[in-house]
């Protein structure tokens, strides 16, 4: 009796240690893991087949939002924060004093499927410091992802970062489990990156961003000709560019973005604003708060290349190599080019009415598709969601004559907009209050 | 003044609608029981639904446009906004009557207020895909709970059903009272007169939790706060984005008080 007793007590300090132990864990590697931007858990159909867990939605599903604002959809976590490289920008890097540790490909794959079953999350994100070797690290990521999708019939969404280096078999096995996978460039000059990262260079980043390229293209050849051959990365491949910490500017960073797009077929390029996590390390710029702002400014010239008909040139070039911070890319744009406005909303084609500041691609679809019945006015732009404020400036549509960019010149324009956008002075108190009916004094 | 009164399923209003064109009337307004109060000068239609009715006119909408248009109709019908009859009155009209398929002419005002309100209840529909948290059972049920704005049950239930296809799960709406049971075979609606748990919060009580369930909220918990950048705090979005509303449901906004009653 007395044996029992004592026997539950000491399991149940086990258990009580093995939670905290692995809440530990999940705590260190997921903080290793969070400078990642990739979360995306879109461009995967991946079906439920046979009874199994899961599917993936196409158009990606958000599951929460921390409070810097990012969407939490996949499970971002490292296998290890072990690295034996030792890059400047990076909180993992060898030389760190931090606190080290290990995943085993269980913990990862039951953390998954557990969250995965309460709807915590859409996937599973899963980086690498690298140990050994890269092919040693890619190895393990690969089991984890086999182990998901072979044993666990789990059909969710798994993202997996290539470790640069890794031999090509690597490369193509874990694109057969995964949905996407992710080689980062981080820095957007070679230069600057051996300068940073002494262990790595361009080569080693840019191979398996081409054997996945061409496994892709291959992949698409043969689903053609047999509907059921493994599918190969459904959701392609992404990447990651740091902005601030290397003095390159936009146009360059925009250049290889839209280099990237092109020639490697990249699904999405990511701008992470630099946020320094070594401020020890004095190649690095000291800087006050993250290039939040310029980021953002990335993300939307990002968009115009890519859904707007817009070429890098057209956003970025000599004369203008950096993005204004203070107004949209689109916007700016516009105010470069003044003589292609305003812009005929009942005439003119889909992609000049893409260039209006103000109308985003679902208002000029539908643009289009209402004007064949009725001449559109300003009232019915409202309706279907452009935002008049901006562009009334930049359009004629079936209303009287309203003043357009030429009337109030670009330069003028800028410090109207932004000067309607500061927040309405506050009146001082003492001259405007409420007069009472019955005055004391 | 001309009330149409039908009985709040969707069968009922098309039979209404279907009613006012056969008798060639213009209703004032279509309301459902629930929302009736009785008013003595009005003259009333008690509208019986009638599938064969409702088939007819579903029929003809499908004959006149696409498919997303008959989803569009229902979606608006799911906001159970009280003007909501008479707009889609007003839009089967205009469908019916327009000689070429209207359904993509953004310049009219009924087709832009309609879809308007069917996207609001889209979007609720995916947030409760969103923000929805399953809790494992001892019996190995996970059970949710939600408060949605619309009715939006009924445009979740497919995603679950597929996802979810291996574990038997309830999704349970606390302000409408009723909700889906899947027992790995079939997906049945249900109401829930089970003491331990709560229909007005949605909370479990933790002796039906399986024993499991807290260390998984809690390791969520932690991996939502580790994830955050401080450095990138920005509470503006961060609100625009997982409004308020939610955060009783979500093991990561509210340990303390959450899911579990004491």
């Amino acid at each position: 009796m007395q044996i029992n007793l004592v026997y539950l007590l000491i399991l149940f300090a086990l258990q009580s240690e093995m939670k905290q132990e692995s809440i530990d864990k999940l705590k260190i590697l997921a903080s290793a893991a969070r400078y990642d931007v990739s979360c995306a858990s879109s461009g995967s159909n991946r079906p439920n087949t046979g009874k199994g867990l899961g599917n993936a939605a196409p158009w990606g599903i958000c599951h929460s939002f921390t409070e810097d604002g990012r969407c939490i959809s996949l499970m971002k976590l490292m296998l290890t924060n072990h690295c034996i490289y030792d890059c400047a920008y990076c909180a993992n890097r060898k030389s760190n004093d931090i606190p080290r540790t290990t995943f085993t490909v269980d913990e990862v794959v039951d953390l998954t499927i557990e969250f995965y079953r309460r709807n915590y999350i859409e996937g599973l994100f899963l980086s690498s410091g690298i140990i050994k070797n890269p092919d040693y690290t890619m190895e393990r990521m690969v089991w984890v992802a086999k182990d998901l999708r072979v044993n666990q019939n789990y059909n969710g969404y798994i993202h997996l970062k290539s470790i640069p280096g890794a031999s090509d078999q690597l490369q193509q096995l874990a694109g057969l489990y995964a949905d996407r996978l992710s080689v980062n460039i981080e820095i957007a000059t070679e230069n600057n990156l051996k300068m940073l990262a002494p262990d790595k260079n361009y080569k080693s980043i840019l191979n398996p961003m081409n054997t996945i390229k061409n496994k892709i293209i291959e992949n698409k050849e043969e689903r053609s000709k047999f509907r059921h051959a493994p599918r190969f990365t459904p959701a392609g491949q992404s990447t990651q560019l740091i902005i601030g910490a290397t003095p390159d500017n936009d146009k360059h960073i925009l250049n290889l973005a839209g280099n990237l797009y092109n020639s490697k077929n990249l699904k999405r390029v990511y701008y992470s604003g630099f946020i320094p996590v070594n401020s020890y390390d004095k190649r690095l710029p000291a800087i006050i708060e993250p290039p939040l702002k310029r980021e953002n400014r990335l993300y939307q010239a990002d968009w115009l290349f890519r859904f707007y008909h817009f070429t890098i040139d057209e956003i970025v070039n000599d004369d203008h190599p950096d993005l204004d911070l203070e107004i949209d890319p689109k916007l700016s744009y516009a105010l470069r080019n003044p003589w292609l406005f305003p812009v005929d909303i009942n005439k003119a084609s889909y992609e000049t009415i893409l260039r209006v500041p103000g109308i985003g691609v679902l208002s000029a679809k539908k643009i289009i598709l209402g004007r064949r019945y009725n001449k559109l006015n300003q009232s019915h732009l409202k309706k279907i969601g452009v935002v008049l404020k901006r562009a009334k400036y930049f359009i004629t549509c079936n209303e009287l004559k309203t003043p357009t960019i030429h009337e109030i010149q670009p330069k003028n324009f800028k410090k109207m907009l932004l000067s309607e956008n500061k927040p309405v002075k506050q009146y001082h108190k003492s001259l405007y209050k409420q007069l009472s009916l019955f005055p004391i004094n | 003044m001309d009330l149409f009164i039908y009985d709040q399923t969707f069968e009922g209003l098309l039979t209404a609608i279907q009613d006012a064109f056969d008798l060639n009337i213009e209703p004032d307004k279509i309301l459902s029981t629930k929302a009736f109060q009785d008013d003595l000068f009005a003259i009333k239609y008690y509208i019986t639904t009638d599938p064969d009715k409702f088939e007819k006119l579903w029929e003809q909408i499908k004959d006149k446009s696409s498919e997303q248009n008959c989803q569009r109709i229902f979606k608006a019908f799911l906001s159970e906004l009280p003007d909501i009859e008479i707009i889609i009155y007003n839009y089967i009209k205009l469908i019916l009557e327009t000689p070429y398929n209207v359904e993509v002419d953004f310049s009219n005002e009924n087709l832009v207020k309609l879809n308007n309100i069917q996207k609001k209840v889209g979007r609720e529909a995916q947030r409760v895909m969103m923000f929805v948290r399953f809790q494992k059972t001892i019996d190995e049920i996970f059970y949710a709970s939600f408060d949605a704005k619309y009715n939006v049950i009924p445009l979740t239930v497919a995603h679950f059903r597929s996802r979810f296809a291996d574990q038997k799960w309830v999704i349970f709406d606390t302000r409408r009272k009723f909700g889906y049971y899947y027992d790995l075979e079939n997906v049945r609606e249900i109401t829930i007169g089970n003491q331990k748990v709560s229909l007005d919060s949605g909370k479990v009580d933790k002796d039906i939790l399986h024993i499991s369930e807290k260390l998984f909220q809690k390791l969520w918990k932690s991996y939502y706060d580790t994830i955050n950048i401080k450095e990138r705090k920005n509470l503006k979005v961060h609100m625009q984005f997982l409004p308020k509303r939610f955060w009783k449901f979500l093991p990561e906004k509210d340990f303390k008080n959450n899911l579990v009653m004491n």
